[in-house]
């Protein structure tokens, strides 16, 4: 049981370390396809 | 002799489609002067296929186009009609400011294909898989019931799987499950909850679906290498696998078992179908997520029209050059429909691993099995642990 649980745990952190991870890196069809001058978020 | 008649049928069977294009007589478009006729708008509103070769390449010649001076030497050598016939077929020359690969296809006409398909097909006959999968292990279950441990059990439990093989194994297996369902919620969602729930909840549940989708794949993917390495050995075929085939696996009958090692053959059979499968839904995936980077299907329909694959199933070759949107779309179709078919599998493996066979489950959970189970169900491994004194007595209780 604690390997499931531990299993279950690692794939909550992968999930989140995955998101904040490819944040980090200009993958975004926002960061890959536009230039500031045509990004509405005001960055 | 074999050879010659099978080459004799491959060039008669590629020569055939070859032989009924070249006979097929062109359409008569004089009274057009060239362009398309009343007859090929109502052919392509009927959904027929139509050689638009005579419309895709008439888009003008700047080559020969009248000096600038002269009369419509203004327009370059192709006039507006051939200028919007370019545009239509992807080959004019267009500039962006958005500088994204799909930004200046102005015209692609896969995305309504594809999204009939999508609504279409797909779901009906994807929903039919599961639930067909559902009813027919309902009907099994019914008429076998559960598969019980025949022996007397001894009380002595041995180890089946130590914790990295089950940590690993509950990583693909939580990530598959949840990539599932999520999936079914991006595919289906729109047609079924919709209805149900209204727009408002279901974006919540879609941008919801969708973000576990994209992040959990992660722990799939990696979840796939660490099991693929812990058993492919344990998965490659053996002799033991035709017998066991040919007995049915001993689960149609009771007290039927025939020798099996570590994994029986219907158990390879689910090791290498998430293997490939899962490569296969996992590449799609990867290039789904990272939108127009990773084209896959122009590159393999050219690998496999060079090998002559769909003239040998009676196809026109497959198309080429694709739009990145298109590539997209049959991404898209690739990932799902692969997806449903492993799904279906799993859910076999779930029934079979929990509800349909005593003791199964407790080789995933605690590690450890009934030595009269091992001795039922994989008696060739049972024997190897005997051989090296890790069978009868190596584990009277659950480690956990």
């Amino acid at each position: 049981m604690k390997s499931m649980l531990a299993a279950f745990v690692a794939l909550v952190v992968i999930c989140i370390g995955a998101d904040l991870a490819l944040d980090e890196f200009p993958f975004s069809a926002q960061d890959t396809t536009s230039s500031a001058d045509v990004r509405l978020d005001g960055e | 002799m074999l050879r010659v008649i099978v080459a004799l049928l491959l060039v008669v069977g590629l020569a055939l489609p070859l032989s009924a294009q070249d006979t097929s007589p062109a359409p008569d478009r004089s009274a057009t002067g060239g362009a398309q006729t009343l007859e090929d708008i109502l052919a392509r509103q009927r959904g027929e296929n139509i050689d638009d070769d005579f419309r895709r390449s008439d888009t003008g010649d700047p080559d020969s186009a009248a000096a600038i001076s002269s009369q419509l030497g203004t327009l370059g050598g192709a006039s507006d009609p051939e200028l919007w016939r370019a545009l239509r077929y992807n080959t004019a020359d267009v500039t962006a400011s958005n500088n994204g690969p799909a930004s200046t296809v102005l015209v692609q006409d896969g995305g309504m294909r594809w999204l009939q398909f999508r609504e279409g097909p797909l779901i009906e006959y994807g929903g039919y898989l599961l639930l067909g999968t559902i009813a027919l292990l309902a009907v099994f279950y019914l008429i076998r019931g559960r598969i019980r441990i025949d022996g007397e059990k001894t009380g002595h439990m041995v180890v089946r799987f130590e914790a990295f093989e089950r940590f690993s194994h509950w990583l693909l297996a939580g990530s598959f499950l949840l990539l599932a369902f999520t999936g079914l919620i991006s595919l289906m969602g729109r047609k079924f909850l919709i209805p149900t729930f209204g727009h408002d909840a279901f974006s919540t549940l879609a941008i919801g679906s969708k973000w576990i989708h994209n992040n959990v794949s992660w722990a799939f993917m990696i979840a796939l290498v660490f099991v693929f390495v812990l058993w492919v050995v344990h998965n490659l075929p053996s002799r033991s696998d035709i017998k066991w085939i040919m007995q049915g696996g001993g689960i149609l009958k009771k007290g039927v078992h025939p020798p099996a090692k570590k994994f029986n053959a219907g158990q390879k059979l689910i090791f290498w179908s998430v293997i490939v499968f899962g490569v296969s839904i996992s590449v799609s995936g990867l290039s789904l997520l990272f939108p127009f980077e990773m084209p896959l299907f122009a590159m393999t329909f050219e690998k496999l029209n060079a090998l002559g694959v769909p003239a040998l199933i009676g196809m026109d070759a497959l198309p080429t050059a694709l739009s990145p949107q298109e590539e997209m779309q049959l991404s898209q179709l690739w990932h799902a429909i692969v997806a449903f078919v492993l799904m279906a599998i799993i859910i076999a493996h779930i029934y079979i691993g929990t509800l349909g066979m005593e003791g199964a489950s407790d080789a995933m959970v605690t590690g450890l099995v009934e030595e009269q189970w091992a001795k039922e169900h994989h008696s060739l491994w049972y024997e190897k642990l005997e051989d090296a004194g890790e069978a009868s007595g190596a584990a009277h209780t659950p480690a956990e």
